[in-house]
């Protein structure tokens, strides 16, 4: 198989790994030698027509696997061409893309072979070969595999800039029933190993005096969760985060919606689940990290422990709790105002510093770009004051669907026209 | 008085700060004064200062507003000075001005800003290098079409990622070379003196059809961030139309596609899960 036949299995299988980001590393660059740079903004160099962003070359070092993960294209049961990289292949199709500036680094993942140590070790030599034989100085992600030796897991963090270990599912029965290879007491054993050697060598960086430690993995560790593969609902798929977050101090939990593959054991749904539920659980889980929201309160916006489908997770928590609002544009704190739906966090902050000199409107929120559509039933302003009952009008919720306005106005009804 | 105000270039900051200093204290109204580029004013950038007190004290002003000066001052539009001169002239009597970002020009500001900020990222992110043999060894050449004045700017950038190499990047503005130590800057290029293709594009082209997902398309989603104009210097999207009519239910025409697996004519659905290790 040529590389270019390689390069195109090897990517396919790994386009199921949501994460593409290069962002939040250190900085580094090249004006002392070596190649490549990192400015702790990521960059997407391109955008493919699934609407993702393009970063990495994301690919895996070979899609043979020996563990059979009901839910994986790449199981060893499944019915797919194999290849594999060699990893001299991939150092150098790395170094001639970044050359060129296709991309910020290397996402490499791959399946198991032979043993979790005999791969990791493979994966690890790639990463060793682009930083020590040719200087390179751009971004690194490791797929950690967590079966493998400490060693093996503690040279990794001191290539990468970030490694990330699958928990794959929400539930460890979850995770017994479809993946039998793998073990959940294993998979956070390895994540708080990793936490407590990033942790470590942050706080050693940041109070060395001379020679500086050397760096672990400093953009942090992620991981990926497959929703909808099993029956966790939303308010456990939430809870897992939440508890990954704060127990092992995440940088990302990464959500893929499960879609069918061929030969699937009876084990799986035959159909997927809607991408918008993906999309919501990205958009709680925002709400968790940087709204200062919990996950009980985000499903309470819900039902039954499942998200509300036809709004985002913001305006249905509001419209649970209208005795809230309105709330006055001029007074009401940071908090308040980071809980009305349409108000951004960078938003709420200029709308502090504008209030220290004069009144804000909501004409002056318009020129912030807020959508004022969405924000007027929730708050008041010298300029803007509700219609009296609106905020408990059982139609707000209608009105503040994405798009019915408009799609009732440009689209008549056309009740009467049948035969 | 009418002031005719000359600078360096057209994303001349240091110039601009200075000739504001200097209007403010000699105390000339923005009315009065007349800035490169302004209704198509001859003379652009270059000719005899106007006399004014040099080293004129400087006003405080937030630091925010520098920020957003600094990259405002490099925005295609030829009103940028006179905004800028004109709120600083404000400031004076209205001490919050320069700190109130729902004022409109304030929010103007922030928009040219913006606009700049996002032109240097794009250009981070889409100009591609092609490699050709020189005499004195291989150079990477890029084509870019930037749409404000930025490839002064954002140069350290590529030198500080790309110090290993030789490059140009050749832009209609403005083009930088540089040779390992320095840049220098020459006037604006034609598409035509960049090269026209290289050996490893075929291999990133291959890479972007098989990353893609076609379970997902999202095509508005791609063109919000990577719009149609950029695509015709990418060598990546000349298979973005193929990628798209495969994906929409015929026959996936993809490069890889001559190594299709053997599942491939049963249709199969990109299964949304496989994730190694
Ligand atoms: S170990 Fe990883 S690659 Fe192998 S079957 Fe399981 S998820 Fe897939």
């Amino acid at each position: 198989m040529d590389l270019r036949a390689k390069l195109a299995v090897l990517a396919d299988a790994a386009k199921y790994d949501a994460s593409c980001a290069s962002s939040g590393t250190d900085k580094r660059d090249s004006r002392q030698g070596g190649l490549g740079s990192t400015e702790g903004m990521g960059i997407c160099h391109a955008y493919a027509p699934d609407g993702r962003c393009i970063s990495l070359l994301k690919v895996l070092l070979t899609n043979a696997c020996v563990f059979d993960c009901a839910y994986c294209i790449n199981r060893a049961s499944a019915p797919v061409r194999r290849a594999r990289f060699t990893v001299e292949e991939l150092v150098r199709l790395t170094l001639a893309f970044y050359r060129r500036n296709y991309i910020e680094g290397l996402f490499l993942s791959s399946g198991i072979i032979r043993s979790p140590d005999y791969t990791m070790e493979q994966i690890v030599r790639v990463a060793r070969a682009l930083r020590q034989e040719h200087g390179f100085k751009g971004y690194i992600h490791l797929k950690t595999i967590p079966e493998a030796a400490p060693e093996l897991l503690a040279e990794a963090g001191l290539l990468a800039d970030r490694l990330s270990i699958n928990v794959e599912l929400p539930q460890a029965a979850s995770l017994r029933a479809l993946a039998p290879e793998k073990d959940m007491p294993v998979i956070e054993g390895a994540m708080a190993e990793l936490s407590t050697r990033i942790a470590t060598a942050g706080a050693e960086r940041r109070e060395a005096r001379r020679a500086l430690p050397p760096r672990f993995a400093p953009a942090g560790q992620s991981t990926q969760m497959i929703v909808g593969a099993d029956a966790s609902t939303d308010g456990q798929v939430l809870d897992a985060s939440d508890g990954l977050y704060s127990r092992f101090g995440l940088k990302r939990v990464y959500y893929s919606g499960y879609s069918p593959i061929p030969a699937a054991s009876a084990a799986l749904p035959p159909a997927p689940p809607p991408l918008l539920r993906e999309h919501r659980l990205y958009q709680a889980d925002w709400l968790m990290r940087f709204y200062g929201f919990r996950p009980s309160e985000i499903l309470a916006g819900g039902e039954a422990g499942m998200l509300d489908l036809e709004i985002d997770p913001k305006l249905a928590w509001a419209l649970k709790h209208r005795a809230g609002f309105p709330l006055d544009l001029n007074r009401a704190s940071r908090e308040a105002l980071l809980r009305v739906p349409g108000l951004g966090a960078r938003t709420v902050e200029r709308v502090l510093e504008a209030r220290r000199h004069g009144r804000v409107k909501l004409a002056d929120l318009a020129r912030l770009r807020v959508p004022l559509r969405k924000v007027a039933p929730f708050l008041t302003a010298p300029d803007h004051r509700p219609p009296p009952g609106q905020i408990d009008s059982a139609g707000l919720r209608r009105q503040l669907q994405p798009g019915s306005a408009f799609a009732r106005a440009a689209r008549p009804e056309q009740l009467a026209l049948g035969l | 008085m009418a002031c005719s105000i000359c600078l360096a270039g057209p994303a001349d900051f240091d110039g601009w700060r200075a000739a504001a200093r200097g209007l403010l204290a000699a105390g000339i109204a923005p009315e009065a004064v007349s800035w490169p580029g302004q209704d198509g004013a001859a003379g652009l950038f270059d000719g005899a200062a106007p006399d004014l007190p040099r080293d004129a004290p400087s006003p405080a002003v937030p630091r925010d507003f520098l920020v957003q000066a600094e990259l405002a001052i490099r925005h295609s539009d030829p009103e940028r000075f006179a905004l800028l001169y004109g709120l600083l002239w404000d400031a004076r009597r209205r001490p919050g001005l320069l700190r109130t970002p729902t004022e409109a020009r304030m929010a103007r500001l922030a928009a040219m800003a913006r606009a700049v900020r996002r032109d240097a990222h794009k250009m981070h992110a889409f100009l591609r290098f092609r490699e050709v043999e020189t005499p004195d060894g291989v150079r990477s050449v890029a084509w870019f079409e930037p749409e404000h004045h930025i490839v002064e700017a954002e140069a350290g950038f590529f030198e500080r990622r790309f110090a290993a190499l030789r490059w140009s990047i050749l832009t209609p503005r403005r083009c930088a070379h540089w040779d390992g130590a320095v840049t220098t800057f020459t006037a604006g290029a034609h598409r035509a003196e960049a090269p026209a293709a290289d050996a490893a594009e075929d291999l990133w082209r291959t890479y972007f059809a098989s990353i893609f997902n076609p379970a997902r398309l999202k095509p508005e989603a791609m063109r919000a961030e990577m719009p149609k104009k950029y695509w015709r210097n990418l060598p990546e999207a000349t298979v973005i139309p193929e990628l798209l009519r495969g994906a929409e239910g015929r026959e996936r025409a993809m490069l890889g596609q001559a190594i299709a697996a053997p599942g491939r004519r049963q249709r199969r659905r990109p299964s949304g899960a496989g994730t190694a290790g």
